[in-house]
């Protein structure tokens, strides 16, 4: 690549970096949490949910009453912590990704619906859509928890209901842009009914903006779950979710660090994953920023 | 009639100008090697192809290249015997909007949404210190001048009330307001349909008259070019090919690429018709070819062509052509 | 203008019924006994029986439906067990608390998300321009209650330098305070800085240089006032953190506002003040999407022109 000169400032100038943008980190964030997840059975040294009573609170197995055993420590009921981490990971995903099914399932097809039928209802649901979005999801959780008790359950079901707006919102904007397309209109003058076109035509060139935006949304939704679990209106005990592990370990935080340090790095670790690698994904397939 | 023309009247000097995008695909050079001048009293028609660097040029005069991707990369540039390429940033922007002014292209996205077109014409003189009287009554002035109605009640509007004739008006509004020495109007009509870009040209032409400055006008459509233009300038994959008179580039275009530009402009009344358009597309700026970048859509193409650049030869009358059909001038 | 205004009004206030009619039935059908859920669990059979009469819950749903909106719209939602007063009044007396820090949250995140983002539009590459995008980054992806967590275990327990509890001095404010801003710094970063980066590769914005208008202006003027519209709608996502955050803040750092209050009621079934404070946010809700609607009408002239 020859190098040029810019004729006013007189400096040489650098073209940008071709290939720059591959998000190590990110990725290998996301391999260290899909490993766990997939092998958590296999690589945890110890039983999560068992404790042994004798072993209590033990720090990390760096410092001076630590056990080499115990990687990062025990807890408070004698478990170890390293191997609550990497079962917690299942639990992580198994939320999220069933909140993203669930609103998911609500949004493409409210938002088929919206773009496909236009008009009125197409008027009626973005702005229902618009309002939606607005609410925090934690007051729904207040009632829905109050009425069904706090679980990890409650939590999908809770966001599962406050989260469709944005995925209704995107895929009423594809369908515009497709509803013009050729495809279409020959579908329509072959006489196809309505839902069949939204199923058979439109909905294969959604998919695509369909993962994005789930990546894109997962790391969000962690981060949620993670502090409903927290406040203790999520997963309950025995459960090793790293929002719950951090409620736990909060007491004992002033001679304790380790039970409230590694849970929330992990949570960093996997969102940070996803966070990344989904940005990065955008930017990839989505030049447009239809998706934003 | 000779083409010498005193010093003062050289208002734009232009010599070997190159400018490129940086992108990750590659490096794109949009202007490739143009040189050209503008004196005063002249409408200096810049012609060619979309992509073909046109209004990357017009840009580059005004310092304006999409940065930090858009790069000037060589060449020199004068205006009224001073290097722009020497300015400042600050110096710059007292030239612009005063002595060296530009129109875009298309009036609905050029002007603010948001703020009343009043106030955006009053922009054009605020910052150039050379008012006398009252800004307001200087906008309704100059919304005169290019034939708006009502200017005083539209001086308040905003412009998604103004038709698309009506903002080109303003712009052209905003483009005079300081008298400059150089206007340069990238594609004023293009958005516009016949009739109406045809009053938008009158009124350019009407202007340029009295304020003796020079217009560059950047267009597509060669009909706009005989309708105004003293001179003309063919473009084609950044670099200019043909430099040429209006009337003898109508008479006689030399370059094949203007000779197949002029063949596909339809005419009435001509049996016959076939709709004439030129076999091809112009070559990537991102790996240009070595030699004449028209070559491989030239029917006249000689073996030497796709070799050498053509160096550009005199055909007299003022007149200059980048082609081997040529010779060395 | 005025009809814009007032339709919205009515859409809000349509809205609010809508809410308080889900609210009702969502804590009445919702599968649980609704008497049950009202009581403390010490109640006696005779409490029971006086409690069914009182709200009228032996009568058809539709007349204790009435009886709620009737109740709601003179203020009363029921009465807390805990505090024994009313529940609205107890969660009153702790907003202020709760505004306070939100506030201060609020217009810190402000101030910083916007500078960051539009000096990193403007500035591409530059180092503000990284580590402000690093920063939102960070802030969407470490989550409030380890940040404070972290906080108190660095400045409260190990080095002592702040409080960790409670509500008193400027101290007090400041890890509880900072800890809120973190999301919604990221939030308006990011979205500010991407609507910026659009604003200034508009044609309007070249036009505005062409006519030799000073840089500074052409980015706050131009480039930003055309940015701020889509930068208002983050305000939505802002205020959901700060409600999501305020009541995960004020149980770290035992923040007396009704944050705390909510969660403290709804582990000990105070549920009366678990309704209040539902309804309340979502009064807030409405009542933001209307000063938004009106904030739209006053930049955009082509909405008040309608």
């Amino acid at each position: 690549m020859t190098t040029a000169t810019d004729a006013i400032t007189g400096k040489k100038i650098k073209a940008p970096r071709v290939g720059a943008g591959i998000p190590w980190l990110g990725l290998a964030c996301l391999a260290l949490f899909f490993f766990t997840v997939l092998f958590a059975d296999v690589i945890a040294p110890h039983d999560p949910f068992e404790g042994d009573l004798l072993n209590i609170t033990l720090p990390p197995a760096w410092e001076e009453d630590g056990n080499r055993s115990y990687l990062l420590g025990t807890d408070m009921l004698g478990r170890d912590v390293l191997s609550r981490l990497i079962h917690g990971s299942r639990i992580s995903l198994l939320i999220s990704v069933g909140c993203i099914i669930f609103y998911g399932s609500i949004g493409v097809v409210l938002g088929l619906i919206s773009g496909f039928t236009g008009g009125r209802t197409d008027m009626l649901i973005m702005r229902l859509a618009d309002f939606w979005m607005s609410l925090p999801a934690i007051i729904v959780l207040f009632i829905l928890a109050a009425v069904n008790g706090p679980s990890a359950k409650t939590i999908v079901l809770t966001i599962g209901i406050m989260g469709w707006p944005n995925y209704a919102r995107i895929v009423r904007g594809e369908c515009l842009s497709l509803k013009q397309r050729d495809f279409v209109r020959l579908a329509r003058v072959a006489g196809c009914s309505n839902m069949r076109i939204m199923v058979s035509h439109i909905l294969p060139n959604i998919i695509n903006s369909i993962i994005i935006l789930a990546t894109i949304e997962i790391g969000g939704i962690i981060v949620l779950t993670a502090t409903m679990s927290f406040l203790g209106l999520g997963a309950q005990p025995p459960s090793c979710d790293w929002g719950l592990m951090l409620a736990e370990g909060r007491q004992y935080i002033t001679y304790a660090w380790w039970l409230v340090t590694f849970p929330g790095l992990a949570i960093v670790v996997a969102v940070l994953g996803f966070n990344l690698t989904g940005d990065w994904l955008r930017e990839l397939l989505d030049p447009k920023q239809k998706l934003r | 009639m000779s083409m010498m023309n005193m010093p003062e009247d050289r208002l734009l000097y232009i010599k070997d100008l190159k400018t490129s995008f940086f992108t990750k695909k590659g490096v794109v050079k949009a202007v490739d090697g143009v040189s050209f001048e503008v004196n005063r009293g002249e409408i200096v028609g810049l012609v060619g192809e979309s992509g073909c660097g046109k209004s990357v040029t017009s840009l580059s005069i005004m310092r304006l290249v999409p940065q930090p991707a858009g790069r000037i990369t060589g060449g020199e540039m004068t205006f009224c015997g001073e290097d722009l390429l020497k300015k400042t940033e600050k110096e710059m922007r007292l030239l612009r909007g005063n002595r060296l002014s530009m129109i875009l292209q298309d009036p609905m996205v050029s002007l603010n949404p948001l703020l009343t077109v009043g106030y955006q014409l009053e922009e054009a003189f605020r910052y150039h210190k050379r008012t006398v009287g009252s800004m307001k009554n200087k906008c309704i002035e100059l919304l005169k001048k290019v034939r708006v109605p009502a200017p005083e009640r539209r001086v308040g509007n905003y412009p998604f009330q103004f038709s698309g004739g009506m903002s080109q008006r303003v712009l052209i509004a905003m483009g005079i307001a300081n008298k400059p020495d150089l206007l340069i109007a990238d594609e004023p009509t293009t958005a516009l349909d016949v009739t109406v870009g045809a009053q938008v040209l009158k009124l350019m032409k009407i202007i340029q008259e009295e304020s003796r400055g020079a217009i560059i006008l950047i267009t597509h459509d060669l009909a706009t070019v005989a309708q105004v233009c003293t001179r003309v300038l063919v473009m084609y994959a950044g670099r200019i090919i043909e430099k040429a008179p209006v009337k003898s580039f109508y008479k006689n275009p030399a370059h094949p690429y203007s000779q197949s530009l002029i063949q596909s402009v339809p005419v009435l009344g001509r049996r016959a018709q076939r709709l004439f358009s030129i076999e091809g597309m112009p070559p990537s700026l991102l790996n240009p070819p070595p030699g004449c970048r028209f070559e491989p859509r030239c029917s006249r193409a000689m073996g030497i062509c796709a070799e050498k650049y053509p160096p550009e030869s005199r055909l007299g009358e003022g007149r200059q052509v980048s082609c081997w059909l040529y010779g060395k001038g | 203008m005025p009809g814009y205004i007032l339709k919205r009004l009515v859409i809000a206030a349509f809205t609010m019924v809508a809410v308080l009619t889900v609210v009702f039935f969502a804590f009445r059908l919702g599968g649980a006994d609704p008497v049950a859920i009202m009581l403390p669990p010490e109640a006696t059979p005779k409490d029971v029986r006086i409690l069914t009469e009182k709200f009228g819950l032996d009568k058809p749903l539709v007349a204790q439906y009435a009886n709620f909106m009737k109740n709601a719209a003179t203020g009363d939602f029921g009465k807390s067990f805990r505090y024994n007063e009313p529940a609205f009044r107890v969660l009153f007396q702790r907003f202020p608390a709760t505004l306070q820090l939100g506030l201060a949250a609020f217009f810190f995140a402000l101030l910083v998300g916007l500078s960051v983002g539009i000096t990193s539009a403007v500035s591409p590459g530059s180092l503000i321009d990284r580590f402000g995008r690093l920063f939102a980054l960070g802030g969407m992806s470490i989550p409030t209650f380890w940040v404070g967590i972290m906080l108190i275990l660095l400045f409260g327990v190990t080095l002592r330098w702040l409080p960790v509890a409670g509500r008193g001095t400027a101290l007090h404010y400041l890890m509880p305070a900072f800890c809120l801003s973190l999301y919604p710094i990221a939030l308006i970063t990011r979205l500010s800085r991407s609507a910026m980066l659009d604003a200034l590769k508009s044609e309007y914005v070249l036009m505005a240089r062409i006519k030799g208008v000073p840089e500074f202006m052409v980015v706050m003027l131009h480039a930003f006032k055309n940015a701020s519209i889509p930068v208002v709608t983050v305000i939505f996502s802002v205020f959901g953190a700060l409600i999501v955050g305020s009541v995960v803040v004020e149980t770290i750092f035992s923040w007396p506002g009704i944050g705390r209050l909510v969660i403290e009621s709804f582990f000990t079934r105070d549920y009366p003040v678990v309704q209040v404070f539902v309804l309340f946010v979502t009064f807030l809700v409405v009542m933001l999407n209307l000063a938004v609607d009106i904030v739209y009408a006053y930049i955009d002239p082509r909405i008040r022109y309608q």
